[in-house]
């Protein structure tokens, strides 16, 4: 479990508002709540690609809810051809 | 690394702008997060990212110019890559549609497509995978940094590492600690822990590439009379001999006492700048100066005078 402050760490530069605001917006989805966040490794890695693409890339926060949206939809694709393709192994062996 | 103008595409008169536009240009094209499964964009995006890091400091890309440096630049600790988590199960937290919204049943899959995929093939989830690199950040004394240390470390999952920082490490250096990152599954190797040094600075002492600095104080019958006092240096004092008639802000150099000796780089030198201190009111000193004739009477600001 990763607690916010060691997130913080983990992420040079980020100021908490823009965390925060990240949180509000459901870009990162942590548990726990408010003041007692608990992060896992994929949002620590979230965060770090959200800021590369904003601070690097300059997708601005405008646009970038639509860059999340097919993201996911294209991890959630490649997650299910993933199982799909286990499944098709485990029948055939 | 080839050319980071090539890379780029841009020509050696390019503006920082021009620099900064090829590169976003390429790096929304070729990141990794944004293209999985392709190891050729991956491949991309860490040259275009390198040939940036180099060409948008305007005084490394003036080096590089000059033929000072290389292209390849120092290790650079990869960070953690989003496409790793987002294809495991840890990626249903992101699923479109707020978390699991899974609405399919993997015994459909079976059903549908039992036969569909011929056997035989290589079983990629169950192929050995190496784990991921881990980094992390350490602070450590200056003293430690230049003459080696070992430091222990203590990970956010609660295990330490003991660091072994090398002679002459500096700051910003990157510490690669094999297999001590994330562990591999199916039997693949562990990754690695990459540590990145931080020095904290140093009271008196301050590091110029294989050279130290320190301002050394004098009393006033030293730098008049000269003669030896002991000197700190960062691998232990030594005596120092003052030269008669030393002025505040002249410099003695003390050879092989900077930064130890490291892969083939020479020691360093320490260069001691001398400052007189007059010390608390001295009664004999007043009355001698108040008698005092110089032999050679000097003006000391003679040189800020307006000329005519």
């Amino acid at each position: 479990m990763i607690t916010i402050e060691v997130l913080l760490a983990r992420v040079p530069d980020l100021p908490l508002q823009d965390l925060e605001r990240w949180i509000s917006n459901d870009w990162v989805r942590p548990d726990g709540r408010a003041g007692d966040y608990a992060f896992g490794e994929i949002d620590v890695a979230r965060v770090q690609l959200i800021q590369e693409l904003r601070d690097r890339l300059e997708i601005n926060e405008t646009a970038l809810p639509v860059v999340l949206l097919l993201l996911d939809q294209l991890y959630d694709l490649r997650r299910r051809l993933r199982n799909l393709r286990e499944q098709a192994e485990a029948t055939n062996s | 690394m080839d050319d980071p103008y090539k890379t780029l595409g841009v020509p050696k008169a390019a503006s920082q702008d021009d620099i900064r536009r090829a590169y976003r240009k390429l790096a929304k094209k070729h990141h990794p997060d944004l293209n999985p499964g392709n190891a050729k964009a991956e491949e991309v995006f860490k040259g275009v990212t390198a040939a940036n890091d180099l060409l948008s400091d305007p005084e490394r890309r003036a080096r590089f110019d000059r033929g000072e440096i290389a292209a390849s630049g120092q290790e650079q600790a990869p960070r953690s890559s989003y496409r790793d988590y987002a294809e495991g199960e840890a990626g249903q937290r992101y699923s479109h549609g707020g978390g699991g919204a899974q609405g399919w049943d993997t015994d459909d899959f079976a059903d549908i497509f039992g036969s569909a995929f011929g056997g035989g093939r290589g079983r990629a989830s169950d192929r050995p995978r190496r784990g991921q690199d881990e980094h992390y950040a350490l602070t450590t004394q200056f003293l430690g940094a230049i003459n080696g240390a070992t430091q222990r470390l203590t990970l956010p999952d609660g295990r330490t590492l003991n660091a072994k920082i090398p002679p002459a490490t500096a700051d910003g250096q990157v510490l690669r600690l094999r297999g001590q990152g994330s562990p591999g599954w199916n039997g693949g190797a562990a990754g690695d822990a990459l540590i990145e040094i931080h020095v904290a600075p140093h009271p008196f002492f301050t590091r110029h590439g294989q050279d130290v600095r320190m301002e050394l104080p004098i009393t006033v019958s030293e730098a008049v009379l000269g003669g030896p006092v002991e000197a700190p240096t960062p691998s232990g004092v030594v005596k120092v001999r003052i030269p008669p008639g030393s002025d505040s802000g002249s410099e003695l150099r003390l050879r092989g006492r900077g930064v130890p000796e490291h892969n083939g780089t020479p020691a360093g030198d320490l260069y001691a700048a001398l400052r007189v201190v007059i010390g608390p009111p001295d009664d004999a000193l007043k009355t001698f100066l108040e008698g005092w004739k110089p032999e050679h009477p000097v003006n000391p600001r003679q040189s800020m005078e307006p000329r005519p």
